[in-house]
């Protein structure tokens, strides 16, 4: 792990202003084209039980129950209770609170828990109230820590408060993976997002996150585009590999199948793992299936075939 | 994991290639009296349609019938008319946009994506912005009363058929003049598709008029006493013996040649988006592009790390089937152009420059050459100086924006050029000093109807699109 511990305020902004810049035009350009690809027949059929075994399946609101988790879990290890040749998918996500019962629930499928802490979505909290959420969430069993920058800290230039609170959740993460939501759509410029990207590595993220799904814009292919040319980058420079999540606002198969071909042509075929990449989704889930079963079918499935959980 | 795309060609249904072609004079099809030629599918080498050859009556019979439309019809159409007829043509445009693209990627060999995507967008849009300017013509700030010149010949080059002939119809037509058209000999299907299209949106006989043949039938037409102007694009050699030949007469003349642009990198320029831009430049139609950032000019304090990331861009680029959906650089458009790539790829190792390709499987039948990336390049180096017009980037380096100027605007061409950084100052310093006809800032090949397109020196005069098109076509 290269992350390193004593950064000074002025070295770390002096660093990331002077990272090259991205052209928006540009990176945009790029986006829409590699969105173009085609991915058909086989290679579709390959395509949609990867992006299976890559979603973070997701329920984050206040109404969430005990029930609601175990219900989330079920379809989490067994997608498509009429087809058990379905994958399973990559882990479940859901709020420090609810983490035991996602634990008791999926206790021997190998689905890992993630859980988002550090005052989820807004982190507007005290650091020790986010360290307190992280421990209290690793305690539980969460395997995955989803945690959220201080945009504020961030957007005002304090990069070494951003870059500290890292440094301390990952601590506190212990043996759990750290994802670091960048929630893009309030950084808004992709200057602002590679800028994060490499902060965010630099203080030992495992995982780069677009979004909360509580903002809009959530992931966008361009944002993704800018975060998976700072993972390729950063691999090279210092030889770890850091995984890159987009999270909210993927609901289609034609939208995952998307994200796939940027990883492709970008990072490169060694992201195209759940080790590596993960989709933030939850409606995402089912048209995948959808798509799935008109690939074995021929034909289109009524929804209600489908379970909403 | 190793995500291969599976193959998804588009079909080959919506074209409907007849065995063989007439010219379209006065509105109808009709036997050529020239030997006729094949033309073939690039990419294959196969056959498409055998194409009739014009001679000098044929050529005389398409002038008169140019010339009485004129007369008669077209130039005393009030332009509120001739309006909805180009109005008409963009719209068939647009609804046969797939069919013209599907034919367009078989004749050329140019990647399906960029013929849907980029070619027939920019003709319909064309057609569109030209068809705006005809009722308007007293307004576009070229003199009280602007007229037709008359009957203009038109000759078009292979490298994008439909849009060349988009470019010089639309304005022509726009102003109250009406056309003789010769499509480049490889590529004639389109046009000819065009002359269908014309019919189908009615256009009076005689205005919209195609003679397909070799150089010989172009070089008939330029000579024709019975034209008022001339519009070329295509070779620089060409380009002046059309100028010698029309010295002293009085006919007007405009000509798109050559180019040799320069694609400036400097250190602070966003880096994935100027290898972007670079890769689109030069990689663009397989380089068959006469404003295409052959040279690239990249500032010492960056060369290796930009190098190393062009050539991890450029090793995902997917060559092959023009007409898979997926396809980036497809087939060289003729046996002819491919020796010449040779040829001058082979000078520039022997002069001494390292060649590089990536690992690329190519066709066994059809003209390919896999993109080609010559670095340790220098300014006397043949693959410097001269027009490949093919995928092939010749890379030079630079210590100050002096010197990039220098080195920029030391060729005899001076159609394009492209400027790459983060710094707004810097980038109008050295876009006031490039002798370029368009010079792109932090993007490359961005055409719009809306601006002017044309070059310096030895890359021709006149200017193409805009009103600066439109001027080409009246007397103001």
């Amino acid at each position: 792990m290269s992350t390193e511990t004593s950064l000074s305020g002025a070295e770390l902004r002096a660093y990331l202003h002077g990272l090259p810049g991205v052209d928006q035009v540009g990176a945009d350009e790029r986006a829409a084209r590699l969105a173009t690809r085609s991915v058909k027949a086989d290679a579709k059929a390959a395509a949609i039980d990867l992006a299976i075994t890559m979603v973070d399946l997701t329920t984050l609101e206040g109404a969430d129950t005990p029930g609601k988790v175990r219900a989330l879990c079920a379809k989490a290890a067994q997608p498509d209770p009429a087809d058990p040749s379905v994958p399973k998918v990559a882990a479940v996500c859901v709020y420090p609170d609810r983490v035991a019962d996602a634990v008791d629930a999926l206790r021997g499928t190998g689905i890992g828990v993630a859980s988002v802490a550090t005052a989820f979505p807004s982190g507007r909290a005290p650091m020790d109230a986010k360290l307190a959420d992280t421990r209290a969430a690793v305690a539980a069993g969460a395997s995955e820590i989803d945690m959220v920058i201080d945009r504020g800290a961030f957007l005002s230039g304090d990069y070494a408060k951003v870059y500290e609170e890292i440094v301390a959740t990952k601590e506190a993460c212990g043996d759990a993976h750290l994802k670091v939501i960048f929630e893009t759509g309030e950084l808004v410029t992709y200057d602002n997002v590679r800028r994060a990207s490499w902060l965010a590595m630099r203080a030992g993220a495992d995982f780069i996150k677009t979004s909360t799904g509580k903002v809009a814009p959530a992931a966008t292919l361009p944002v993704t585009l800018v975060m998976l040319e700072a993972v390729r980058d950063y691999r090279a420079q210092t030889g770890r590999q850091v995984g890159v999540k987009p999270a909210g606002g993927i609901r289609t198969t034609k939208d995952a199948i998307k994200y796939l071909v940027l990883v492709n042509e970008t990072a490169g075929p060694d992201w195209l793992t759940p080790d590596w990449f993960r989709l933030g989704a939850s409606s995402l889930l089912n048209d995948l299936l959808m798509q799935r079963r008109r690939r074995a079918t021929g034909a289109y499935a009524d929804p209600d075939h489908f379970t909403l959980d | 994991m190793d995500f291969a795309y599976a193959p998804a060609p588009e079909s080959r249904d919506v074209v409907d290639i007849r065995p063989s072609y007439g010219l379209f004079v006065d509105g109808a099809f009709t036997d050529g009296h020239g030997e006729p030629f094949k033309t073939i599918d690039p990419a294959t080498e196969e056959p498409l349609a055998e194409i009739a050859s014009a001679d000098a009556s044929d050529v005389d019979r398409a002038v008169a019938a140019a010339r009485a439309a004129q007369e008669k019809v077209w130039g005393p159409m009030p332009g509120r008319e001739r309006a909805k007829y180009l109005f008409r043509i963009a719209r068939l445009v647009q609804e046969r946009s797939r069919e013209l693209a599907v034919l367009e990627s078989i004749d050329n060999g140019k990647p399906i994506r960029e013929s849907r995507d980029v070619d027939l967008p920019l003709v319909a849009a064309h057609f569109f912005y030209y068809a705006g300017w005809a009722d308007k013509l007293e307004y576009a700030g070229l003199g009280p009363a602007p007229r037709p010149l008359g009957v203009a010949a038109q000759i078009i080059p292979w490298n994008f058929p439909l849009l060349m002939l988009a470019w010089k119809i639309a304005p022509a037509l726009a102003g109250g003049n009406t056309v003789v058209l010769k499509p480049a000999e490889t590529t004639p299907l389109t046009a000819l598709a065009f002359a269908d299209l014309c019919r189908q949106a009615e256009l009076p006989p005689g205005v919209v008029n195609i003679v397909t043949g070799a150089g010989e039938t172009g070089a008939l037409l330029a000579a024709h006493p019975g034209v008022d102007k001339v519009a070329f694009t295509g070779s620089t050699a060409v380009g002046r013996s059309i100028a010698r030949t029309l010295a002293g007469t009085g006919r007007r003349l405009t000509l798109e040649l050559g180019g040799k642009a320069a694609n400036i990198v400097f250190d602070d320029a966003a880096l994935d988006q100027a290898v972007e831009g670079v890769v689109n430049g030069i990689f663009f139609n397989q380089g068959h592009v006469c404003c295409a950032g052959s040279r690239l000019l990249v500032q010492e304090t960056v060369a290796d790390e930009f190098l190393e990331r062009l050539r991890a861009r450029v090793s995902t680029l997917r060559v092959g089937d023009p007409l898979d959906k997926n396809t980036d650089v497809g087939a060289i458009n003729s046996a002819a152009q491919l020796a010449r790539i040779r040829e001058l790829a082979d000078a520039g190792e022997a002069e001494g420059a390292r060649r590089w390709s990536p690992a690329c499987e190519l066709p066994s039948r059809g003209f390919w050459f896999a993109p080609t990336i010559f670095t340790g390049v220098a300014q006397s180096h043949r693959v410097a100086r001269e027009e490949i017009f093919g995928p092939v980037l010749s890379v030079l380096t630079f210590r100050t924006p002096a010197e990039a100027v220098e080195k920029a605007n030391n060729t005899p061409y001076g159609l394009s050029a492209g400027v790459w950084s983060e710094k707004g100052s810097r980038t109008l310093w050295v876009a006031q000093r490039l002798r370029a006809g368009v010079v792109w800032a932090n993007t490359f090949n961005k055409f719009d109807p809306a601006s002017p397109f044309g070059g310096y020196k030895e890359s021709g005069y006149g200017r193409e699109g805009g009103r600066h098109g439109l001027e080409a076509y009246l007397h103001v």
